[in-house]
């Protein structure tokens, strides 16, 4: 696209600051939209699986409810508690918010179509939504209550747990990609057995896959391990005392954290933009429809075990994160490389 | 022109967040503008094209390092008025530390910049056309793997001395065997009696 607003006569730099200004545009609104539709499909399964309507007033089968939703919480007050820290009371559901839209800037949608394709794009990915958890504890913090500082508390412990196996997954899938950029481990899943796209399908990483998708639901405090916001302890959690559009932005970061993991586990382990077979017919298909298609089927099996799986208890999440998923992701580790060793790199002379 | 802006606004940022680290009186403020400051000199690391260090700047200093610290610090009951007593009785030591060091960068500098191997190294470190990740790996895991290994087990003995420091073994604590309770059965764990009217239950 800068080339594009070059022919029109801008200097370099001008025309790639419009260009990535235009491209920051077209991620970002789109995925508000999306994240608007998402919450109903969320509301909409979960009722289903409970044998309840969901939202069905607003607009034809309740399809404008998100945005009935978010027009109430606009016009309402915000309300800042008097013993609040004011300034840190309202940047953490800004930060939350920032760190949910900025991930997507090395997500490729199709082939070669993505914001900043850098060569370090998954650990962007990982540094990014260690940055998360600051939206949770500020706010906790900040609040000067004390059923939010639990939150706060439980959040920054479980979210640095889980960030560890999250670590070693990516290393595995990393050491078979020989890559850390997103395009380029889409790129290295084609054609597994000649006929299938997705590392999910090799035995050594298909382990990892299940378990990506676990700790990405404990990443983004998704039930069964929502402790973070647990009503029946906590109130809400670290979104107590927030009231408004402060409280909006919470709920809209959590939905584009949601997202983006979906977008990962399509993009690490499910081929991306690439189709699920390796038949030349399939790629008539806009990449991108692939790359949806997968999203929106890991949104339906988020909403599926937040129906039908109850809660963990905190220490039960402590033993999975770490008795559990960090052996075993740091075996598969040594077992990827290993192999890779011994069949890729010829270390077997 | 970009370039520039950008090392402006990160230089500036880095320098006044950490000014602010150590002037703002509440800690949890100091330990935020910290945060503040490594996350700009990641920007700055991007800046001179190390995107692999930046990353790992902010994935292992923001991400880990202080949330730990934040963790803490957040809950401590710090009182103020006794944090600054002592503040002019340490002024005269505190000045000599900050000398001691500036004098050891000064001499550091001054060494490293005049050594002859350094400047052989200095001139062309690694082939250009490597990434980032590819030239570290290949300096970290072949010249300097001996180095490398022994900072691996320098932190292996602070975690392993930190672990024996910490624990203790509390008695009376009711653990959960995931193993055993998996491997229960209705069989063993429900009973179908009949219980005649008049006696109790037996249990």
């Amino acid at each position: 696209m800068t080339a594009f607003f070059q022919n029109w006569g801008l200097p370099f730099n001008g025309a790639w600051l419009l260009s990535t200004v235009i491209g920051i545009l077209v991620i970002a609104l789109p995925l508000m939209l999306a994240v608007a539709m998402i919450i109903y499909a969320d509301r909409k399964i979960w009722a289903a699986m409970a044998l309840r309507r969901g939202p069905n007033v607003v607009g034809p089968f309740g399809l404008l409810q998100s945005f009935a939703d978010g027009a109430k919480v606009f016009l309402q007050e915000t309300i800042i508690p008097s013993a609040a820290n004011r300034a840190l009371f309202l940047i953490a559901p800004i930060i939350t918010f920032t760190v949910a839209l900025i991930a997507w800037a090395v997500i490729p949608f199709q082939a070669g179509v993505v914001l900043a394709n850098i060569n370090v794009g998954l650990l962007y990915i990982l540094a990014i939504s260690s940055l998360g958890v600051y939206g949770i504890v500020l706010a906790g913090w900040a609040s000067n209550s004390k059923y939010p500082f639990y939150s706060a508390i439980r959040a920054s412990a479980q979210m640095i747990s889980y960030e560890v196996s999250i670590g070693f997954i990516l290393v595995c899938v990393v050491l078979w990609a020989g890559s850390f950029n997103l395009t380029a481990i889409v790129e290295s899943q084609r054609g597994y057995y000649g006929f299938i796209n997705g590392h999910a399908f090799n035995p050594l990483l298909f382990p990892m896959s299940i378990m990506f998708l676990v700790s990405a639901m404990a990443e983004t405090g998704r039930a069964p391990f929502d402790l973070t916001e647990a009503e029946s302890e906590l109130v809400a959690g670290y979104q107590t005392e927030y009231s408004s559009m402060s409280f909006a932005l919470y709920w809209l970061g959590e939905y584009a954290n949601v997202i983006l993991m979906c977008a990962l586990n399509a993009i690490l382990f499910w081929g991306g933009y690439l189709p699920p077979i390796d038949w030349a017919p399939l790629y008539y298909v806009p990449g991108i429809i692939w790359l949806f298609a997968k999203i929106l089927f890991f949104f339906f099996v988020f909403s599926w075990v937040k129906a039908t799986v109850p809660r963990y208890r905190y220490d039960q999440l402590m033993r999975l994160g770490w008795k559990v998923f960090l052996p075993v992701s740091l075996f598969f580790v040594f077992l990827v490389s290993g192999f890779l060793m011994f069949t890729r790199y010829g270390g077997a002379q | 022109m970009i370039h520039v802006l950008a090392f402006y606004l990160f230089a500036t940022l880095v320098v006044c967040s950490g000014a602010l680290t150590i002037l703002s009186r509440n800690p949890v403020h100091s330990v935020l503008w910290l945060i503040l400051a490594f996350f700009n000199a990641a920007g700055l690391m991007v800046l001179l094209g190390a995107e692999f260090i930046a990353m790992l700047l902010v994935i292992v200093y923001v991400g880990a390092v202080a949330v730990l610290f934040l963790f803490v610090v957040m809950m401590l009951d710090i009182d103020f008025a006794e944090l600054r007593a002592g503040f002019v009785d340490y002024l005269p030591f505190g000045m000599l530390i900050a000398l001691v060091l500036l004098a050891e960068i000064v001499l550091g500098i001054g060494i490293w910049s005049a050594g002859p191997i350094e400047l052989a190294q200095r001139a062309a470190p690694v082939n250009p056309e490597m990434s980032n990740i590819q030239a570290i790996g290949t300096l970290l895991y072949t010249r300097y793997i001996f180095l490398f290994e022994a900072a691996g087990i320098v932190l292996l003995v602070a975690m392993i001395g930190a672990i024996v420091l910490t624990h203790r073994a509390r008695g009376g604590v009711k653990g959960q065997n995931i193993a055993r309770q998996n491997r229960r059965r209705p069989q063993d764990a429900v009973r179908n009696v009949n219980q005649p009217v008049g006696q109790g239950v037996e249990l």
